[in-house]
């Protein structure tokens, strides 16, 4: 969460928003949910991943999350992962394949 | 004093906007309010072209071409074959021509009836004083002579102003003294 | 104590001189006659040191305008001139400039739109401009030319305005005359138009902003754009305090409209720009002869000073509003339409007339004006309106 609260701005009046529309805080893409708009999700095989990062590296959306310099146990990070799928792709090994998404969407905001 | 207009026609390169600009720069030093402006077009080394001066003591309001000049000054006598410099000239107008006929015979060609017809050969002063021949600044001390539109001493402390601040004193002081001679030699009729 | 100057410079040159004493963080222009000597004069004094403003060269108005977009943004004050085809080709970046509610000041020398292709003088070029939200002002001299330029800026800059301003002169006829000029010293600009604080400025690195965002459908554009005409309209007031403490230090006057013998007068000339003196000359002959007649002098555009005209207009048997513009289709040239539209406010019905003249440069003859006036005398007398706008002699 960012510190600009916009959680009322659908009774915002006029005079209410930021001068000439700009967003005046940083950091608060994060607060945008885009996993709404996946209908398939990447998973991986724990047994033929190595750990490369390349998925990593190619992750358009900064979705894919690392901790101690492998993936980590909650590898995806599904509120912004759109299912484009570059990770499957990129895999050298193949350890990622993309199923059709279940019913376990967030609602966008 | 009234609002006095003056015409000036030459050809692109002679120096005309130059001319109506220091005569205008003079009147201000001498505290009064003027307009120079040329009749812009595209550039045409030796095209005929005209600009334009206003001198007054009062603030001048109008912004528009000089149609009916108290004054008309020709640096170029070979214009007078392809432009009608005395167009609109006000009753008892003067024209001063950079020429070295006399102006009695200019006053013929002219077909002016009324007002003054000068003549000054600025060339002829320029190339002995400035050693090329740009007769504009002679003109402007024909001009301080005929009509006293401007003061030959402000015109002279203007010179020294303006070109000294680029140019050494020989050229300041070769200026000058195209500007007095032209004072003096100059031919009314 | 304020050291005055007087010069006899070109409006070009005292433009230049303005935009020094404004001290702008960056200038990005492209050159186009008749405003080249602006940029010229002005990268002149950045090349001598006598500015410290980042110039930038660009390939194109296009770019110029965007140059100046992003520097704005990232809270630079910013300052540019164009004039004509420039400004056209600055279209689309004019509404980004005034939509992300950036100040910059731009200098247009008002010139014909092509084709066929002339570099005379008319508003043709700012008119096309006049939906795009910025302020703007039109200068009739020299010296208004010098005077608006920094008042532009102070306005643009206000908290309660943050617009871009367009500051305009006649092509050629204000542009590159020399007249008689009064100057005021570095200092005094310098403290009138004080020290730019930019807000959401982007290199600002400790409170990040995003400049440009998308605000579409069921978004808050339509919000954003209601926030623009308030901003406007607050404007005006702004421009009134602001030219007043700079009347203060000059002792020329500023209004939205300057009014001439409008106190008792008959039929009356709504101009803009250098013509306006020429309406003048004229009404001071017509005096002499008996006829009342007035000018009302339209200095600011925008925001348009509709009740201020209604006001200078009581009394008034006949209206002509002369436009150096035209608006093909529509009932008249633009400040004809927004004159007539103020009008309809009025407490009496006054007849209007829409005058077209000086497109391209044409000139503007002093008894071109005492033919409106005698057009205009004549519907006094009984005569009728012409039923459409007139071609001031044209052939």
């Amino acid at each position: 969460m960012s510190n600009w609260d916009i959680s009322k701005i659908d009774s915002w009046k006029s005079a209410q928003f930021p001068l000439g529309a700009v967003i005046p805080a940083g950091g608060n893409s994060d607060d945008y949910v885009t996993g709404g708009w996946r209908s398939e999700r990447p998973e991986r095989s724990i047994e033929k991943c190595t750990d490369c990062l390349i998925c990593w590296i190619f992750c358009p959306d900064t979705a894919i999350r690392v901790a101690d310099e492998k993936l980590a146990d909650d590898w995806v990070d599904l509120d912004h992962c759109k299912g484009c799928g570059v990770c499957a792709n990129e895999c050298p090994v193949e350890a990622i394949t993309m199923v059709p998404e279940g019913c376990e969407i967030r609602e966008a905001k | 004093m009234q609002l006095t207009e003056i015409r000036w026609h030459a050809r692109a390169g002679q120096g005309a906007v130059t001319a109506a600009k220091l005569v205008a720069e003079t009147a201000l030093e001498q505290n009064r309010y003027m307009q120079a402006m040329p009749e812009y077009g595209p550039e045409r080394m030796g095209a005929p072209i005209k600009a334009f001066t206003r001198i007054s003591a009062e603030p001048i309001d109008i912004h528009c071409n000089i149609e009916n000049p108290d004054i008309v000054i020709v640096l170029d006598e070979s214009l007078l074959d392809v432009v009608d410099v005395i167009e609109g000239i006000v009753e008892g107008g003067t024209v001063i021509i950079n020429s070295c006929e006399p102006p009695e015979m200019m006053r013929k060609v002219l077909g002016m009836v009324g007002g003054n017809v000068a003549c000054v050969d600025a060339s002829g002063i320029a190339l002995d004083t400035i050693k090329r021949d740009i007769p504009n600044t002679p003109m402007i001390g024909a001009l301080a002579k005929v009509t006293g539109v401007v003061d030959l001493e402000a015109v002279k402390g203007l010179l020294v102003k303006t070109f000294g601040k680029k140019f050494g004193q020989d050229i300041i002081d070769a200026n000058l003294t195209s500007v007095i001679r032209s004072f003096e030699e100059v031919n009314v009729a | 104590m304020t050291e005055k100057r007087t010069v006899a410079a070109t409006g070009n040159v005292v433009v230049a001189e303005a935009f020094r004493q404004c001290a702008p963080d960056v200038v990005a222009a492209y050159p186009i006659t008749p405003q080249t000597t602006i940029v010229e004069e002005f990268a002149k004094f950045v090349a001598q040191g006598r500015v410290h403003t980042e110039y930038v060269t660009v390939e194109s108005e296009h770019s110029a305008m965007s140059a100046c977009v992003g520097a704005s943004a990232a809270g630079a004050r910013v300052m540019t001139a164009t004039a004509s085809q420039g400004l056209a080709l600055m279209w689309e970046e004019l509404h980004i400039a005034s939509g992300m509610r950036l100040p910059i000041v731009m200098a247009n020398a008002n010139r014909a739109l092509s084709a066929p292709i002339n570099i005379h003088c008319d508003h043709g070029d700012a008119m096309g401009a006049r939906d795009a939200g910025w302020v703007m002002l039109f200068a009739e001299s020299a010296q208004e030319a010098y005077d608006n330029t920094i008042i532009s800026l102070k306005v643009a800059e206000d908290p309660q305005v943050l617009l871009p301003v367009l500051t305009c002169l006649d092509g050629f006829i204000t542009t590159h005359s020399i007249e008689r000029v009064d100057l005021l010293d570095d200092e005094t600009v310098e403290s009138f138009v004080g020290e730019y604080e930019p807000q959401n400025a982007l290199l600002d690195l400790d409170n990040p902003v995003t400049h440009g965002a998308f605000a579409g459908l069921g978004g808050p554009f339509f919000e954003f754009k209601r926030a623009q005409r308030d901003a406007m309209d607050r404007s005006k007031a702004v421009i009134e305090r602001e030219s007043a403490a700079f009347s203060k230090i000059t002792e020329r006057p500023f209004g939205l409209i300057e009014t001439f013998m409008m106190d008792d007068a008959d039929v009356a000339i709504v101009i803009i720009g250098s013509a306006s003196g020429n309406a003048r000359h004229v009404a001071r002959e017509l005096r002499s002869e008996g006829v009342k007649a007035g000018v009302v002098k339209v200095r600011c555009f925008r925001p348009f000073p509709g009740a201020e005209i209604v006001s200078a207009l009581r009394g008034v048997k006949a209206v002509a509003v002369l436009d150096r513009a035209e608006s093909f289709g529509a009932q008249g040239g633009p400040l004809f339409l927004e004159t007539r539209s103020a009008m309809y406010d009025a407490a009496e019905r006054v007849p209007l007339v829409s005058y077209i003249y000086g497109l391209g440069g044409s000139d503007v003859r002093l008894e071109l004006v005492r033919e409106v006036y005698t057009d205009l005398s004549d519907i006094v007398a009984g005569g009728s309106v012409p039923d459409s706008l007139v071609y001031l002699g044209s052939r």
